[in-house]
């Protein structure tokens, strides 16, 4: 099984790659660019067949390292 | 008085530290990161600056893990002194010794200059040498070095005045150079004992150098 793990800044804290990366496309005139969240995918093979396990185990991945909860949100995919 | 200082692959303002302390007399060990304790003699751990493990993942995220990190928080939930200086600063958030995160400079740009800093509290061993208001320079460099913590942190901070330190320009007024929360530079946990600051006084001892702002503040655990 796989997990897909995708980190971003929480809402409310300043994304300044966000903000560098919309002012790029903006001078690419890709004028219909609203807003950009950059973040960063996290893609663990797991020897794990119970899904509950899995997401319980990569949950607690993501509190102790995987993430900083303090300023990043996280959202676990298994696949 | 005997510092100990941390050393982590990719550490490397240690020998930095170490001379700053050693010509203010004390004297001074490196730990490697693998040790699980800490010299039982120790009157200051400083975890020093540099790039922990390449700073994969997030600034100090990985070193936090490391074996002596256990001894490094036993030692600070028994009142010993703790200084995190830059990367060291970013270990003991990500630890949670400190509250807060730091994050890459709203600039994007890594920063390498001297900087004015404003003490907001002295009320703390670190700072107790300087005067409330008073402007330091001190180098800072660094790419992840802007601090944020939500509201309600915030206010704990200035609540039990947890605020060590602010950028400014050389009158004191705000000079943000990296997008910290209120321009903070420096903080310290509510109990008084671990300190974290991204500016490097360590780089600021002789006037020769530019500044020697760093002997006042490091002067301040000598004395205790």
């Amino acid at each position: 099984m796989k997990a897909i793990i995708n980190v971003s800044l929480k809402a409310g804290v300043l994304d300044s790659q966000g903000k560098a990366v919309l002012h790029a496309l903006g001078s690419l005139h890709f004028g219909n660019v609203q807003d950009v969240r950059v973040g960063k995918q996290i893609i663990l093979k797991l020897d794990e067949t119970d899904k509950t396990k899995a997401m319980k185990d990569v949950t607690a991945m993501c509190e102790d390292l995987l993430a900083n909860t303090v300023i990043e949100d996280y959202e676990i995919e298994l696949v | 008085m005997k510092v100990s200082i941390l050393q982590f692959p990719g550490t490397n303002c240690e020998y930095d530290a170490q001379s700053a302390f050693e010509s203010l007399g004390a004297r001074t060990q490196i730990i490697w990161h693998k040790s699980d304790s800490i010299p039982s003699d120790t009157d200051l751990l400083v975890v020093a600056g540099g790039f922990s493990y390449g700073d994969y993942l997030r600034s100090g995220a990985i070193a936090k893990f490391s074996p002596v990190m256990k001894a490094v928080k036993k030692y600070a939930d028994n009142g010993g002194k703790v200084l995190g200086i830059c990367n060291g600063f970013q270990v003991l958030t990500e630890a949670g010794l400190l509250p807060g995160a730091l994050m890459r400079n709203d600039g994007l740009h890594f920063i390498s200059k001297h900087h004015h800093l404003k003490v907001q509290n002295n009320d703390n061993i670190f700072l107790e040498k300087l005067n409330k208001g008073d402007i330091v320079n001190i180098p800072i460099a660094h790419h992840d070095g802007n601090y944020f913590i939500d509201e309600i942190g915030l206010k704990d901070l200035y609540e039990n005045n947890q605020v060590l330190l602010t950028y400014s320009d050389e009158n004191g007024d705000a000079k943000n150079p990296n997008g910290s929360v209120d321009s903070i530079a420096g903080v310290c946990n509510k109990e008084k004992n671990v300190f974290g600051l991204m500016p490097h006084p360590e780089r600021a001892m002789e006037l020769l150098l530019g500044s020697d702002d760093g002997v006042k503040m490091l002067e301040g655990f000598l004395a205790s």
